[in-house]
């Protein structure tokens, strides 16, 4: 099985670089070869000017990384305390780790839980914990694998947040972020790589990926629930790419249209089906647009074609 | 950030990695059950039938010596060597190995906070043992006794630190390596008899296992009349000898071993 292929990218110094894809696009094995987790079966990649193959034992002391719905550690420990072990693996003086780690969780709004066991926290909480255990050691490079994977609206906005700032502290920092938000990607990053099926379909900035959508029109369109409807869509004259998700029993669909003569021939196709329409709102691109646009499906599509769904 | 020198990052990971196993003494107290009344069980079985054959006094002194060394193996096995697979297991393996200390750091932090740990918990097991059952030893080789003990476990926790570097490959498919070498090393290393009752080639054999020297010597030191199956300084020797050895095999495999886990992604699979 490939996982990765040929992908050819440069992250420059002090930028926040999004690695965007659906579940199994190849998003983290990138970040464990690029954090020397993984060895590349072929292929050369550097990390501040660093081989990951060849020079792995000197770039270990110049990265850090970060998990989603990350486990590690040891829950009998107090938070403090398991933050202040990642922080010997290092050789931080404890002192300067307990000022830096009492820095980081006062921002991160856990200052009343750090003397609180791990095994007692939420798992937004542990989330942001681990991202003080990536942020304290003071990288030149961090990765984030989905840091925001299954956290509440909240404690995702908390943990962008102190990414930025951390960005924003010193400019020579970089960030590496895979994610499969793509509103988490376009709000943070400086340039995004939309990896699919490990290979990089695009990359560059989120406004020039969604310029590629730019001479679309994009329209959504509400339904009442009834027969499918995608592939008779997307079947239509004009119709660049369709994308549909159902929420709260509402079917919607995300069409690229190539001009606005098209619309007529999507109600037509709609109003053959027998089914009802509820809204229909046309809109300026997104990410995700584009994202349909290069691969034909949704995110959420990709996503369940990994998952066999 | 600052780039600290090796030395450094490996003494403060080894104190760091002790940490938690020191902290658990407190925290988790159900060892006082586990690691102690089990033991303590096993050895009045042995004890009674002892007894029960009239064996001589001294035989009371190896069960309870075995039972504190018992502790030790059990410890080695089972919180070291098998450690690893539990840290790949929740993703902390992934964290020890992107940081820039090294794996005979983080075994060694184990090491020393099992052996503390593990001291307390087998030396209330000898003082209990010996007050229960009337043990008494010979002062005078107290001394040296306690200098085996500590050349005994250093070796005995080299050899964890090579078992360890399997479990970074294997994972959990080395657990049956470890289930097997529980028993069978308890019965080989002599922990509730004299070794050289098994004879010179199955001894021999098990001393592969530091207890089973290191156990031999303390017990001809502090409990006279001990079968003696090599003289008390060639055991010593030898234990002295498998501390380096095993360090540096440990040394090799690990490097060995992360590489080819690396390569075949063996370090970023979770519960398997």
């Amino acid at each position: 099985m490939v996982a990765l292929q040929g992908v050819d990218l440069s992250v420059n110094q002090g930028e926040l670089f999004g690695v965007l894809g659906p579940n199994g696009a190849g998003k983290t094995t990138l970040i464990k070869i690029l954090v020397t987790l993984l060895l590349p079966s072929s292929g050369q990649a550097w990390v501040d000017g660093l081989d990951v193959v060849k020079d792995y034992r000197a770039l270990r002391h110049r990265i850090s990384m970060v998990s989603g719905g990350e486990n590690a550690g040891y829950g009998l420990l107090r938070v403090r305390e398991q933050l202040w072990l990642f922080s010997q693996l290092y050789g931080m003086s404890s002192s300067a780790a307990r000022s830096r780690i009492d820095e980081l969780l006062e921002r991160l709004g856990l200052a009343e839980v750090a003397n609180r066991k791990i095994t007692g926290l939420s798992s937004g909480m542990r989330q942001k914990m681990s991202l003080v255990r990536g942020l304290m050691t003071d990288p030149r490079v961090i990765f984030l694998d989905e840091p925001t994977v299954a956290l509440d609206v909240g404690a995702a906005r908390d943990v962008r947040t102190e990414v930025r700032r951390w960005m924003r502290e010193d400019p020579t920092r970089t960030v590496i972020l895979t994610t499969h938000y793509m509103q988490e990607a376009d709000e943070l990053c400086d340039r995004v790589a939309i990896v699919n099926r490990g290979e990089v379909i695009a990359h560059g900035t989120p406004q020039a990926l969604k310029q590629q959508v730019d001479e679309d029109v994009i329209v959504d369109l509400q339904l009442e629930p009834g027969r499918p409807l995608l592939d008779a869509l997307r079947a239509v004259e004009g119709v660049g790419a369709a994308s549909a998700r159902e929420e709260d029993g509402i079917d919607r669909f995300s069409l690229l249209l190539a001009d606005d003569a098209v619309l007529p021939r999507v109600l037509s196709t709609v109003e053959g089906s027998g089914r009802r329409v509820t809204g229909l709102v046309r809109r300026q691109p997104t990410l995700e647009d584009a994202f349909v646009k290069l691969v034909g499906r949704s995110l959420h599509e990709e996503d369940s074609a990994e998952n066999g769904a | 950030m600052t780039q600290y020198s090796p030395l450094r990052i490996f003494f403060k990971t080894v104190v760091a990695r002790a940490y938690p196993r020191v902290i658990a003494t407190w925290r988790q107290v159900a060892w006082i059950f586990f690691d102690m009344a089990f033991p303590i069980v096993g050895s009045l079985a042995m004890v009674l039938v002892y007894q029960g054959l009239h064996a001589p006094r001294q035989y009371l002194g190896f069960v309870v010596m075995g039972g504190a060394m018992l502790a030790f193996w059990q410890n080695v096995l089972w919180s070291m060597a098998t450690q690893f697979s539990w840290d790949r297991g929740n993703g902390t393996l992934e964290l020890y190995t992107i940081a820039p200390t090294t794996f005979e750091a983080v075994l060694l932090g184990m090491a020393v906070g099992s052996m503390i740990t593990t001291t307390i918990r087998a030396g209330v097991i000898l003082v209990a043992g010996s007050l229960l059952f009337g043990i008494s030893y010979a002062s005078g080789g107290a001394l040296a006794a306690i200098g085996v003990f500590l050349l005994t476990l250093a070796a005995l926790y080299c050899l964890g630190m090579l078992l360890a570097s399997l479990f970074l490959f294997y994972g959990r498919e080395a657990w049956h390596l470890a289930t097997a070498l529980q028993e069978p090393v308890n019965f080989l290393s002599g922990l509730y008899f004299p070794v050289r009752a098994l004879g010179s080639y199955v001894a021999g054999g098990a001393s592969l296992v530091p207890m089973t020297l290191g156990l031999d010597a303390m017990r001809q030191l502090l409990l006279p009349g001990t079968p003696v199956f090599i003289p008390v300084g060639l055991e010593t020797t030898i234990v002295a000898i498998q501390v380096p050895l095993y360090a540096v095999l440990a040394g090799v495999a690990l490097r060995f071993l992360e590489t080819r886990a690396r390569s075949e992604g063996k370090l970023v699979t979770r519960w398997e």
